[in-house]
């Protein structure tokens, strides 16, 4: 590529500036969706260390097989003894195994924000043409696909199987859509939640422990109450009690819309009525956390 | 073996700024959880037995242990500023018994006192069932405070293993394996807190003698392993 140096040096003026060849760019720009859907990909990836070290693949990659296998043994065992229908339901899979995804949510949220925050990369983010709401969304976005992966995957396997071992394929389809719709939700919601938590601290360390704590303990007190409440016989109260913690908030949803049975103490789910206040909490909740997460990123390095 | 400064270092690290507003929303859940409880349904021990066993002792002591435990030194090795302490003429294994004091009561502060607090509320101490579960947490509180401190010095990812250790081995596995509760610190201290309560309410599948060799054995070897460890520090860059 040739540099043109057009210098004409009049005479016995000694100052002159000199044309070092810099050339501003003039190619194509990708502009803020694309850097937008970088994000989005970069941070899903790194949601299962995928571009990292292998030292941080082993966690995410762990719980993922740790999700799968009690589906892959629910499925063998079905097939082995020509069962008439899959020992679990598929909206019921999530809320059992609600250890291993409060788990993941906990190590892979301040992964995806907190790091950001401690090395002081956001405002170079803020550089690129994206804006707060390109952050937020594309992060938002990257945590919630991240565990719908973790939580649709054991549902895909419960379901192929199901059909192998030839089972009522409109019965099993219809369970299957439900547990995706309920674990959408679910993948929305914690996604939320771990990322405002996240997003406050820039210690990795202490981001995980105020995550698992938030789903954890609120579970755990909301299902004593629950459990309390059932003893008492004011089973009345149950179905609102539940709105309290996010696991019995998804399994209250699902109960009153997905034909899911209720974990709850004595199995008492809401009714419709409260079933729509279930709904409106839940997607007031996701709401809340985006509003909140757009708040934090206002003035995150300036 | 104990030095005034990097206690008080250990503290503001801990509790500094925020962070005790933080660590004290956990205690304040549980006390206003024994309200409402002792509302709804009346002092009854059955119900401030599972309470406290289920909610403080099971959940909060350990999660609350795995703060401070692996916030007494786990930050400070991952940004590197653990080199400034070490550069100090004092003996490594003194650090990590400074940190592991100031570990041990920070859990017992916010768990162990709320616990007790939370028993007089739910039945104001019948059976000695507050007291009880107050010595648990207490144990306990020792043995996690060793423990993830230890974890803290050997991975990066101590928070996660400490919650994996709390909440997968001891509640998951300690619920279906009935082999897996021999080894955990939360059996063991029930164990001591079922010969101090006497009653049936507490029960242990661990005896006693079992459980306080095992309490101690684990407290004091993590804390020699963890002095060992930070004697052969080495800093690793972020991954």
């Amino acid at each position: 590529m040739a540099v043109e140096h057009p210098v004409t040096t009049p005479s016995g003026d000694q100052t002159r500036i000199h044309n070092i060849g810099y050339r501003s760019y003039d190619g194509p720009r990708l502009g803020r969706a694309y850097a937008r859907r970088s994000l989005y990909s970069q941070s899903l990836r790194g949601a299962y260390g995928l571009g990292r070290s292998v030292k941080s693949k082993v966690l995410p990659m762990l719980l993922f097989v740790v999700m799968c296998v009690p589906a892959a043994i629910m499925v063998a065992v079905a097939v082995a003894t020509k069962a008439k229908e899959l020992p679990l339901d598929y909206t019921r899979y999530a809320i059992v195994m609600q250890a291993v995804i409060s788990l993941y949510v906990a190590s892979q949220a301040p992964q995806s924000v907190s790091r950001d925050l401690r090395f002081k990369t956001v405002p170079l983010y803020f550089s690129r043409p994206i804006e707060t709401a390109d952050y937020v969304r594309a992060k938002f976005a990257a945590l919630a696909s991240a565990l719908f992966v973790l939580t649709a995957a054991p549902l895909l396997v419960l379901y192929v199987g199901a059909l192998l071992a030839k089972l009522d394929f409109a019965d099993q389809t219809e369970g299957f859509a439900q547990g995706l719709v309920s674990v959408a939700l679910l993948s929305l919601l914690f996604a939320g939640l771990g990322l405002v938590i996240a997003a406050v601290t820039p210690r990795r360390g202490f981001g995980i422990a105020a995550v698992i704590a938030v789903l954890t303990i609120s579970y755990g007190a909301v299902s004593t109450l629950q459990a309390i409440a059932e003893a008492q016989d004011s089973t009345g109260s149950i179905p609102w009690i539940g709105l309290f913690s996010p696991v019995t908030l998804i399994d209250g949803v699902q109960s009153a819309f997905l034909g899911a049975s209720s974990a709850a103490p004595g199995g008492i789910g809401p009714s419709t009525g409260e079933g729509v206040v279930y709904v409106l909490v839940c997607l007031g909740l996701i709401a809340a956390c985006y509003g909140l997460l757009m708040r934090r990123y206002k003035k995150v390095g300036l | 073996m104990y030095d005034p400064t990097v206690a008080r270092l250990t503290y503001r690290a801990l509790l500094g700024r925020r962070r005790a507003l933080i660590l004290g929303a956990l205690p304040l859940l549980l006390i206003a959880i024994s309200v409402v409880v002792r509302g709804l349904a009346g002092a009854d021990d059955q119900t401030a037995s599972d309470l406290l066993g289920g909610l403080a002792l099971a959940t909060m002591v350990p999660i609350i242990g795995v703060i401070a435990g692996t916030g007494a030194i786990g930050p400070e090795i991952d940004d590197g500023s653990v080199v400034y302490l070490l550069s100090k003429p004092l003996k490594r294994p003194t650090i990590i018994f400074t940190k592991l004091i100031v570990a041990i009561a920070v859990t017992m502060v916010f768990s162990a006192l709320p616990t007790l607090i939370a028993g007089f509320i739910l039945n104001g101490n019948g059976q000695q069932i507050a007291v009880a579960y107050t010595i648990a947490a207490l144990v306990s509180s020792i043995a996690y405070a060793a423990l993830f401190l230890l974890l803290g010095t050997v991975s990066r990812h101590a928070v996660v293993f400490g919650l994996v250790y709390a909440l997968v081995w001891e509640a998951l596995f300690g619920s279906l394996v009935p082999g897996a509760r021999t080894l955990s610190v939360q059996q063991w201290s029930l164990a001591v807190a079922d010969k101090v309560a006497g009653g049936d309410l507490i029960t242990s599948d661990v005896g006693l003698t079992t459980a306080t060799v095992l309490l101690v054995g684990v407290t004091v070897l993590a804390t020699w392993y963890a002095g060992q460890k930070l004697r052969a520090l080495t800093l690793a860059g972020e991954e």
